[in-house]
């Protein structure tokens, strides 16, 4: 395929790492973009890069320590993470968790109040224990989306923002291109990885795919002192402390909205900023008095089964498909990968991917939002 | 695995909200000149009535110059909040009229954000404006909201502006008019227009030395009357020259260096070159606004029941170009500022790596990051001051970007060669005071927010390990981490 033309829909985390891939698979990469890189949900979370539930977990772990020096540029990717319970029932889940995680031969570590404290100086002894994985980690996300377009640039592939892609052009079972409303994109093939607006856009190739969007918050503080290790979280939140030392951290109630095919309307923070502050302040009491000094929302897609959907298609065959149903970021070393594979090679070299194929929602009842409750309030 | 689905996330943030601790027919937010009219004006009318202003404000904000460019120039008597109380609540008499008129005031609240429905949020149970004061925050409800939020001080870099003893207009103005707490004896005023004049016959009469105003057109700005009033008490204004150097020592600022190489000495420098109408509440609700050069910048569009009134408003229009005015400032200083110039006090970003779109210094630069600038950014799309914070980190420190954002625009504008209209405006986001974790939280949340929380999205087959799926351990998963989910 080397030579050959990809143009990929979105620029996310997801749409930068496949695109990245392929060039450095020699392939001509285009990345059309709605607006700038990263500038929705793939510039919005977490950083955590732990999915332990995936299958493409095993690759996720082997690349992140690599990617600074694969991209050429930095992601400030740290490795490791302590989950702090707060209740008694969290420390009964953690420990539930661990005892999977050591299982499965993934390395982690039960400490006490005593040994959470040490590793953790902003936290109190208002803790029940805490679990140290000797895995995972988190990176920045704005950097790591800018590090993957730089580095996709870098190999000859081109990145068009501010271009909303309109539809696509197909003929003897392929599409040839992709439009947008001042040009059109011949291609050899196709990835879709447009977050929320995947659906609309794979319906033009008459193809369901199922996804619901949300609207989910975060809140970031002044930076505190460093501490050893930044990917602290637990007691039902998910963040970290940034290299500069800040600590951001979300999670709590989402809202279900619908989006249309330019993005979501807005992407509105709310008064959920108080009760993030609180399990922050619970989390992390040696860190009560510091500012927040921001919020901020995202919107993102999950699918039915909240399992990412990696698939090509066999009408249009030349089409991959990625949505990574809210777990994206973290993966996207090895969902590129993946896309990479099925692109190329028609199918995934290095995990068995068929859980995420799409035909597992084959006879999908239509009315499986409402049946979940994930529907925007009326 | 089996999973029953009853038409109910109970994940979802629907009904977990807590409804407000009070609800006032009208809040005002501000207690200036317009907003205590606004309010005076409510409660004659029968209206329940709110008031609340920030000021005092705590000396940990002031050194951060919030809410305006304090430049450490505050004595310390802005330590002792309760004397500062009483000194803001008797520089105002117009405040005891509001009471008397049944207006409800609140003195040291600060309003943090404002929220209600609209695109990409439904689930609010009524419109809400968000309160602090030193101990707790708190909701309150509005028919009606006025914002008299006033204006902030425009800031400017320039070499050794980062001193202790660089400040702006507007904070001068509120330390020896409201706070009777300004530090500072010898005054240098940059700037020739309305403002910088007014400010300067201010300091004269508050008994200061005004050592000059210097003004990088090549003629006073200002309305000819208050120029002739300067003149007539010795002060001078020096045309067609910035700062070119500062000498500073243990106190900060000593003195400035003039472009013509003229040494004046001096405790201040007070930046007087323009005000920024304060739409932060509005920006950060995703209040309507438009960009007016006429009236200092962006302001909000107005809304039948989000009101502003003041210099929030937008600065009274007299025909002056405030926009073009400062990009000449800004161009001065291009001219003048070593490539090590900070543009961005908090995060420590120097003009370079601003225009460089470089890390900041805790990261490696390796040599394809060097490569990158503005001028490779700008070749895929136009420059947006959201996208250089997240690169360079430039307006994400504590100042909340109040220090660095204006210029940060502008410098964009000028090194993209593109109208200053065009740069969009960088995000404001709630909360838009500084507030601490143990301030801000809601310690007493609804128990409905608590049972629907939930890490992420609550999605019992989300986190189940591969490995599991289809043996034993999928249901344990399920028990121990989402039982009640989807029953």
């Amino acid at each position: 395929m080397s030579g050959s033309e990809v143009v990929i829909v979105g620029g996310g985390v997801t749409g930068l790492s496949a695109g990245w891939w392929l060039a450095r698979s020699g392939v001509k990469v285009t990345v059309l973009d709605k607006f700038i890189v990263g500038w929705e949900a793939s510039g919005r979370n977490g950083g955590g890069a732990s999915h332990y539930s995936s299958p493409l977990f095993d690759e996720e772990q082997r690349l992140w320590p690599q990617m600074d020096e694969l991209l050429g540029y930095p992601t400030e990717h740290q490795k490791g993470r302590i989950l702090i319970a707060m209740t008694e029932r969290q420390w009964e889940q953690y420990r539930f968790i661990a005892e999977r995680h050591t299982r499965l031969n993934h390395p982690v570590e039960l400490l006490d109040v005593k040994q959470v404290q040490e590793a953790v100086p902003l936290a109190g002894d208002n803790c029940f224990g805490g679990v140290h994985y000797k895995f995972g980690g988190h990176a920045n996300p704005q950097r790591t989306v800018q590090a993957y377009a730089w580095a996709l640039q870098d190999l000859g592939g081109k990145i068009v923002q501010h271009s909303p892609v309109t539809g696509f052009e197909t003929a003897g079972g392929k599409v040839t291109a992709v439009k947008t409303a001042n040009a059109t994109y011949g291609c050899d093939a196709v990835v879709v990885a447009a977050g929320p607006q995947t659906p609309q856009l794979m319906a033009q190739l008459g193809v369901d795919v199922p996804l619901a969007a949300a609207r989910a918050e975060m809140i970031i503080t002044e930076p505190a002192p460093m501490m050893p290790l930044g990917g602290v979280d637990g007691h039902k939140i998910y963040g970290r402390q940034t290299l500069r030392g800040n600590l951001a951290y979300g999670g709590g109630p989402h809202e279900w909205l619908d989006v249309d095919a330019t993005g979501p309307a807005a992407r509105p923070s709310t008064p959920l900023a108080r009760n993030l502050a609180k399990r922050v302040a619970e989390l992390l009491p040696k860190a009560a008095h510091l500012n927040v000094i921001r919020s901020w929302a995202g919107v993102i897609e999950n699918s039915p089964d909240g399992r990412p959907i990696i698939d090509r298609l066999t009408s249009p065959d030349n089409v991959v498909v990625a949505s990574m149903s809210s777990v994206g970021f973290g993966l996207s070393p090895a969902s590129g990968h993946a896309i990479r594979d099925l692109v190329i090679d028609g199918a995934c070299s290095f995990t068995n991917i068929d859980l995420l194929k799409l035909s597992r929602f084959d006879g999908l009842e239509k009315d499986w939002r409402e049946k979940r409750g994930w529907m925007p309030i009326a | 695995m089996e999973l029953n689905f009853n038409g109910t996330d109970i994940c979802a943030v629907n009904g977990t909200r807590s409804a407000p601790e009070a609800r006032y027919d009208l809040v005002v937010v501000g207690a200036g000149p317009s907003g205590i009219a606004a309010a005076i004006e409510g409660a004659k009318a029968g209206q329940s009535v709110l008031l609340v202003d920030e000021n005092p404000v705590s000396g940990w904000l002031m050194g951060n110059d919030t809410p305006l460019y304090f430049g450490g120039r505050m004595t310390a008597a802005t330590q002792n909040s309760d004397r500062m109380l009483e000194v803001i609540f008797m520089s105002m008499p117009e405040l005891e009229t509001a009471m008397e008129a049944g207006v409800e005031l609140l003195l040291g609240t600060t309003a943090w954000g404002v929220y209600r429905n609209g695109p990409g949020v439904q689930s609010l149970p009524e419109q809400v404006v968000g309160l602090a004061d030193s101990t707790r925050s708190w909701l309150v409800g509005f028919t009606k909201i006025v914002l008299a939020t006033g204006a902030r001080d425009l800031a400017i870099a320039f070499p050794g502006w980062n001193q202790p003893g660089v400040m702006g207009a507007a904070a001068l103005t509120m330390l020896l008019t409201r706070y009777d707490a300004f530090a500072g004896r010898r005054v240098l005023i940059l700037g020739s227009h309305d403002l910088a004049l007014e400010t300067a016959l201010l300091a004269l009469d508050k008994g200061l030395d005004v050592a000059g105003l210097v003004e990088v057109r090549d003629a006073p700005q200002g309305s000819a009357a208050l120029v002739d009033k300067l003149a007539a008490a010795g002060v001078s204004i020096r045309c067609g020259q910035s700062i070119k150097a500062t000498k500073s020592g243990l106190e900060g600022v000593e003195g400035a260096t003039l472009t013509d190489g003229t040494e004046i000495a001096c405790d201040t420098i007070c930046v007087a070159i323009g005000l920024v109408p304060s739409i932060e509440l509005v920006d950060a609700m995703h209040g309507p606004r438009t960009l007016n050069a006429n009236r200092g910048g962006y302001i909000p569009a107005g809304e039948p029941n989000v009101v502003t009134v003041g210099d929030c408003a937008g600065l009274a229009d007299t025909g002056f170009d405030h926009v073009a005015y400062r990009m000449d400032w800004v161009r001065a200083a291009l001219k003048t500022n070593a490539p090590d110039t900070i543009i961005c006090q908090c995060e420590e970003v120097t003009l370079a790596d601003l225009i460089g779109v470089q890390p900041p210094h805790y990261l490696d630069r390796p040599a394809a990051i060097q490569a990158r600038s503005l001028n490779t950014l700008l070749k895929d799309g136009p420059a947006n001051p959201d996208q250089i914070k997240r690169l360079t980190r430039s307006g994400m420190g504590v100042c909340q970007g109040r220090r660095c954002r204006d210029q940060v625009a502008m410098l964009l504008a000028i090194e993209s060669d593109k109208p200053f209209g065009t740069i969009p405006l960088a995000s404001h986001r709630a909360p838009v005071r500084p507030l601490p974790l143990k301030i801000l939280a809601e310690w007493e949340e609804p128990a409905a927010m608590d049972a629907a929380w939930d890490v992420w999205f609550g999605i019992p087959t989300q986190w189940v390990p591969v490995e599991d799926i289809g043996t034993p351990y999928e249901d344990a998963h399920r028990e121990m981490l989402y039982t009640g989910m989807y029953k």
